[in-house]
């Protein structure tokens, strides 16, 4: 059966995809969250969940559980078609972002070839870019329907930073998309396999897309949005059960799918470090599992990293957190632009 | 006046640009955090694995029995005049004919509480007792959800008895062993 050019097979591929990256997604985030714990726990001379299981592998799933059994409030004076979408919205737009991201080479069948990637669109990278800044609704739209004077407050402090840190975001990346001259996301790693991972070309840019990402995940320093402490725990504050679980786990999903878009970007995707790998000539289906692992392998370091500066550096104050998006980050992004520019343009001419 | 060599001066010089950008900090703090994960963890691994005591340690009275499993006390009411936090109580009562294998002597406390809310564990019960009938030993009063539960009786410090439980019995004695002359020893 052929529906223009799509053939059943295709969308039977996609959905297999789609429905497999989902499943990972919510894996990865599941055992991050258990990772977090673990590596807190390591880091502050301490162990860590070890009683769900061995070595507390069951730790997520009674978390999860105790979540669903959790009593549900919605507040009387919330709008609870809103209040809904808040968290709804976080965690669609979070499971989103992973379409564009190539997980590994691609397979070679006998039928044809099959990217281990859901949608490789000519505009990739803008797709991730575009889609992030809707999760800015997710925190806004909970935080206003709770009718809740701090969740709005927090509200709009999570989403003026996410605002804030996009800006040097996209300016690191245009940096790297002078040199790749593509936003698709699957050239983008071909040019790293043939040239070089881009974070040797780009290291100021690696550094500022860092940090941003940091933010854009409300990840510590930058965790404001959600200070329990100080700050009375931010938009969320009203949400309870599974709701809640949404945007904390979300906020995991988001952190696994930046991770693999920084490994995308600058950590040369799926390609294998210091050899080439083409000429091993494996067998492609061998070939792309290890190219899937390795990628795995660079998102989980990435994880890690995340999971470190959040146990090691305390919180910004808001204003310092401005003061660095808007004052140091952006200069500084706009430098590393012009600078890679005209290098790129000394190069050519 | 400078009391101790440990006082170290603050050094309030403005920041360098490098210190500004807080990187290099951030770098030594990240080693910082590293390291702590390979090293040894402080945790004990509490039921399985529980710190000991000191040998000096005073915890929860055990009311002693001889190697007949006779009751040494004798209410004599001593414990309860050295007791500073007046956390002892007793009745005594005279032993019948027939209950000669239950009490060593002619006279034996038919009720004695002890209120762990009350009690100091200071020891002095244990030092006042002239038949090393009661000692503190190397447990501690569990918690309570009411303040009844936690006035020890009888049942409560009775040691077990030494022939009809003799495993429950020796890890009531604890290390801690009478010291007096006359512990344990069947009256002549």
């Amino acid at each position: 059966m052929v529906i223009g050019a799509v053939t059943l097979w295709f969308i039977l591929e996609k959905v297999i995809l789609i429905a497999s990256i989902i499943g990972l997604s919510f894996f990865i985030a599941m055992y991050t969250t258990l990772a977090e714990r673990k590596i807190a726990g390591w880091m502050q001379d301490r162990h860590g969940p070890n009683r769900a299981g061995p070595f507390g592998i069951l730790q997520p799933l009674a978390d999860g559980g105790k979540l669903f059994f959790k009593e549900e409030i919605t507040p009387v004076t919330s709008n609870r078609f809103l209040f809904l979408l808040g968290p709804a919205l976080a965690m669609i737009v979070a499971l989103v972002t992973s379409t564009v991201i190539p997980w590994g080479a691609p397979v070679l069948t006998s039928t044809g070839t099959i990217a281990l990637q859901v949608a490789d669109v000519d505009m990739g990278i803008l797709i991730v870019f575009s889609v992030v800044s809707v999760g800015v609704y997710g925190i806004m739209i909970g935080g206003w329907a709770s009718n809740n004077k701090f969740s709005l407050l927090a509200a709009i402090r999570g989403a003026s930073q996410m605002v804030s840190y996009e800006l040097p975001m996209s300016l690191a990346l245009i940096a790297v998309l002078f040199m790749t001259g593509s936003l698709k996301m699957s050239e983008i790693v071909s040019y790293q396999m043939a040239n070089g991972w881009n974070i040797i070309y780009q290291p100021l840019g690696f550094l500022i897309f860092f940090i941003c990402a940091l933010a854009e995940c409300n990840r510590t320093p930058f965790d404001l949005p959600e200070a329990e402490n100080e700050l009375n725990f931010g938009y969320h504050q009203e949400y309870s059960s599974m709701k809640l679980g949404f945007y904390l786990f979300a906020e995991y999903i988001n952190m696994f799918v930046s991770s693999a878009v920084m490994a995308t970007l600058f950590l040369g995707g799926y390609d294998i470090p210091f050899v080439n790998e083409a000429s091993w000539g494996l067998e492609p289906w061998l070939y792309s599992l290890i190219s899937f692992s390795v990628m795995m392998a660079k998102v989980s370091f990435l994880l890690f990293v995340f999971i470190w500066i959040r146990w090691t550096i305390p919180r910004f104050r808001y204003d310092q957190l401005m003061n660095l998006g808007w004052r140091k980050l952006i200069p500084l992004a706009l430098f590393n632009m012009v600078l890679s520019a005209a290098i790129l343009l000394w190069l050519k001419s | 006046m400078q009391l101790t060599q440990r006082a170290k001066p603050v050094d309030r010089s403005p920041m360098t640009f490098l210190e500004s950008l807080y990187l290099w900090n951030i770098i030594k703090g990240m080693g910082i955090t590293l390291k702590h994960m390979f090293l040894k963890k402080a945790t004990i691994q509490y039921p399985e694995e529980k710190r000991p005591f000191s040998p000096v340690f005073r915890g929860l009275h055990v009311l002693n029995r001889d190697a007949e499993g006779r009751e040494n006390c004798t209410a004599c009411g001593l414990c309860a005049v050295a007791c500073p936090a007046e956390a002892i109580t007793m009745e005594a009562a005279e032993r019948m004919p027939g209950e000669e294998k239950l009490y060593r002597e002619e006279k034996y406390a038919a009720k004695y509480e002890i209120n762990m809310l009350r009690c100091i564990f200071c020891g002095l019960c244990e030092e006042a007792c002239p038949k090393d009938a009661i000692y503190l030993s190397q447990t501690f009063a569990p918690a309570n959800y009411a303040r009844k539960g936690f006035i020890y009786g009888k049942q409560e410090l009775l040691i077990p008895h030494p022939i009809e439980q003799p495993e429950a019995y020796q890890k009531a004695l604890g290390d801690r062993q009478p010291s007096s002359r006359n512990a344990n020893q069947p009256v002549a």
